[in-house]
């Protein structure tokens, strides 16, 4: 087979993309070390820390059950701020523009970048337009970089789960995933699926306030809860168990992943987090989240039962025992 | 009752995995089932039910993954028809990244040609009639179960008067590699879990040979944990009593007799063909050909393309995983040289896939 070809499961978030990174670019550009790699990257300054990020977006349809690609663009930068504890403070939009797109629609679609930015408490302060001919950009691409401040002392990354540690998130999972799917395919459902799509610094805002028991805070997005957990896994050096009857799930959700042949597990999130938190702590944080209006349905869904192995494993539903791995090839193809 | 949750319920499955236990504790020996559809072992897995079932019952996957008992060959053929001028590959997902002699579709995506991912063989209707100047080439695999879609497609491209819509067909049917499976002695196999959705086709009544004359008891079994439990609790009272069956537990949907108006349309469409299975060999009148009657829409026929002589990968052990003589874990390539990113064998890309099951769902409890 010719490796030498780039393949759609290049981007897929999973398997394949940290290949990608592991073997080309990250060696050929920086050589961060995986225990250092986050959804953003920590500068130290004057004795303060800056968090710096960036994130492209192509998704495919650009409108979608619960936002479009603009709103979807700013809320996935400032999550990857949140997701170091910073408090998000600028952000930069570059779009890319396929010759003959509507005028229209790029107006609705920055009206919505706006709104998100308003409701995240960042400002957009630069940006840059470029437009390629027909046929060789699809309708529009937006990149956007962030700066956040870090304001706290904890160490919040992928390298500090610990052993008794549980694992929280803030709600169901799988939604912009299907949400997207199910518009790009036109699949005609009774119940709406609507993209999660929002803004969690808020409620990272609070988390912080919980203070040293908060040891990891990533977001799901591309290759969903399983292969995010399983990084961390790999990163902290520790196994982790899940229980599947404790994931929120929307029956609907659960429904056309059936019908497709999809593991909600490896769907993509974009308004979810997940906590990891000392155990003492742990009901107090979820009741905290549950308070939260992006929190309402928090639970815990697993905890971290040992030290190395970078495993993960899931209790079922009718109590076996499986592992989980990460994302194999590509599961759904531009998704954000 | 929402016909799955109830499925899904751990108490029931629990009680059903004592009464295995307590049903097998006198046995002289462990019984061998085999699980022949790619769905069970994926559910079987995703579950984690080799964990809930005492050490005297075997589970060993079966031939039922549709894109895994593909010879190479076909693949072949699919990446000749995708680097085609002028034509559209449209195929379930699962084929993509199959590896074929010396590439796969996906490959050849990532080189321009156009294949599409549809869900539904009318979908790829669709898309012929939508590109009336291009050949839409629709890869046609699959069991009892996806053969009538296929059939219906060729119907429908006939009624609206296509003259660019292909299928390449490779279907098999699923009772007869099972005969010849029961009488390989080295499997040992002590009864089936027939397949959910191909028997909602062909009905119960199409194992009754296997039971009457093989002596294998049966049992149509549903996909859903507490299912596929009960299924295999059929099967060991039938051995515990001494019995040969063949028994329906799926029977929210399974009749006896199957889908008549399905079995026509397989009738009408296509003929019986001898046909090769991947690591089992030719088996006679076990495959599925478009009928001479609607020769224009055969690929093969109607669109003809050169193709390589097929190799199959040094080392990969498909063929004895496909029969159950070797578990995915135990191939030296598992895990190693084939993952499901840089697959070897078919039995470590498709989603029904024993090797793809193992890899994704892992091991405990084998």
């Amino acid at each position: 087979m010719d490796s030498d070809l780039i393949l759609l499961g290049h981007g897929s978030g999973g398997k394949l993309s940290h290949q990608l990174l592991e073997q080309l670019i990250i060696p050929t550009l920086s050589g961060i070390p995986l225990a250092g790699q986050n959804d953003a990257a920590l500068l130290d300054y004057d004795g303060g820390r800056l968090a710096f990020t960036t994130d492209s977006y192509v998704v495919d349809p650009i409108f979608f059950p619960g936002g479009n690609i603009g709103d979807l663009a700013v809320n996935g930068t400032v999550n990857d701020l949140a997701m170091v504890g910073a408090k998000p403070l600028a952000i930069s939009v570059g779009l890319i523009l396929e010759e003959g797109f509507s005028r229209r629609e790029l107006g609705e679609i920055l009206a919505a970048m706006r709104e998100a930015a308003d409701r995240a408490g960042v400002t957009i302060v630069t940006g840059d337009t470029k437009v390629v001919p027909r046929g060789k950009a699809d309708r529009i691409f937006i990149n956007t970089s962030g700066i956040g401040l870090v304001r706290h002392a904890l160490a919040i990354h992928g390298a500090n789960a610990r052993v008794g540690d549980k694992v929280l998130i803030n709600g169901t999972i799988g939604d912009h995933g299907i949400a997207v799917m199910a518009r790009r395919e036109g699949l005609e459902m009774e119940a709406d699926i609507h993209s999660d799509c929002a803004a969690l610094n808020h409620l990272v805002a609070e988390l912080i306030e919980e203070g040293e028991v908060i040891h990891v805070l990533r977001d799901p997005t591309r290759g969903g809860v399983a292969t995010t957990l399983k990084e961390i896994a790999l990163q902290s050096e520790v196994s982790i168990t899940l229980d599947e009857a404790a994931l929120p799930l929307k029956g609907a959700v659960r429904g056309v992943c059936a019908l497709l042949g999809l593991d909600p597990l490896y769907v993509a999130n974009e308004g979810k987090l997940l906590v990891f938190v000392a155990a003492e702590a742990a009901e107090r944080v979820v009741q905290r989240m549950r308070r939260h209006p992006l929190g309402k349905e928090a639970a815990i869904i697993g905890e971290v039962t040992a030290s190395g192995g970078g495993r993960v494993q899931m209790e079922t539903l009718v109590g076996g025992l499986r592992a989980v791995e990460m994302l194999s090839g590509e599961q759904l193809p531009r998704i954000c | 009752m929402n016909y799955s949750d109830e499925f899904r319920n751990r108490e029931i499955v629990r009680g059903l995995a004592e009464r295995i236990a307590a049903l097998t504790s006198g046995l002289s020996r462990p019984l061998t089932f085999m699980e022949v559809c790619g769905t069970h072992t994926m559910s079987i897995y995703q579950y984690g039910l080799h964990s809930l079932l005492p050490p005297q019952v075997r589970l060993i996957s079966g031939p039922g993954c549709p894109v895994c008992v593909t010879p190479v060959g076909y693949v072949d053929q699919a990446v000749a028809y995708a680097r085609r001028p002028n034509t559209i590959v449209a195929t379930f997902g699962d084929m993509l990244r199959v590896p074929g002699s010396s590439s796969s579709l996906m490959q050849e995506r990532a080189r321009g040609a156009d294949v599409r991912i549809v869900y539904s063989s009318v979908d790829a209707v669709a898309l012929a009639a939508g590109h009336p100047d291009q050949q839409v080439v629709f890869l046609g695999v699959g069991f009892e179960t996806t053969a009538p879609t296929i059939a219906a497609s060729i119907q429908m491209a006939a009624r609206q008067g296509l003259q660019n819509y292909f299928a390449l067909v490779a279907h098999k049917t699923i009772p007869v590699p099972m005969q010849v499976l029961s009488s390989d002695p080295d499997l040992g196999i002590d009864g089936y879990l027939c397949p959910a959705h191909v028997s909602t086709v062909i009905g119960g009544d199409a194992y009754r040979f296997l039971a009457e004359q093989h002596g294998v008891p049966c049992v149509v079994t549903g996909f859903e944990p507490a299912d596929i439990m009960q299924g295999v609790a059929m099967l060991v009272s039938q051995r515990v009593e001494n019995r040969a069956a063949v028994e329906i537990q799926y029977r929210r949907f399974v009749t006896w007799e199957g889908n008549r108006q399905a079995q026509a349309l397989l009738t009408e469409v296509f003929t019986p063909v001898d046909t090769p299975w991947r690591g089992i060999g030719v088996i006679p009148q076990s495959g599925l050909a478009i009928a001479e009657k609607y020769a224009a829409f055969d690929a093969a026929k109607a669109l003809p393309v050169a193709v390589e002589a097929p190799r199959e990968a040094a080392g990969c052990l498909c063929g004895e995983v496909l029969k159950g003589k070797v578990a995915p874990c135990d191939c030296p390539l598992f895990g190693k040289a084939c993952t499901p990113e840089d697959p070897v064998g078919a039995c470590m890309v498709s989603s029904e896939g024993s090797c793809a099951a193992a890899y994704k769902y892992g091991t405990q409890g084998r």
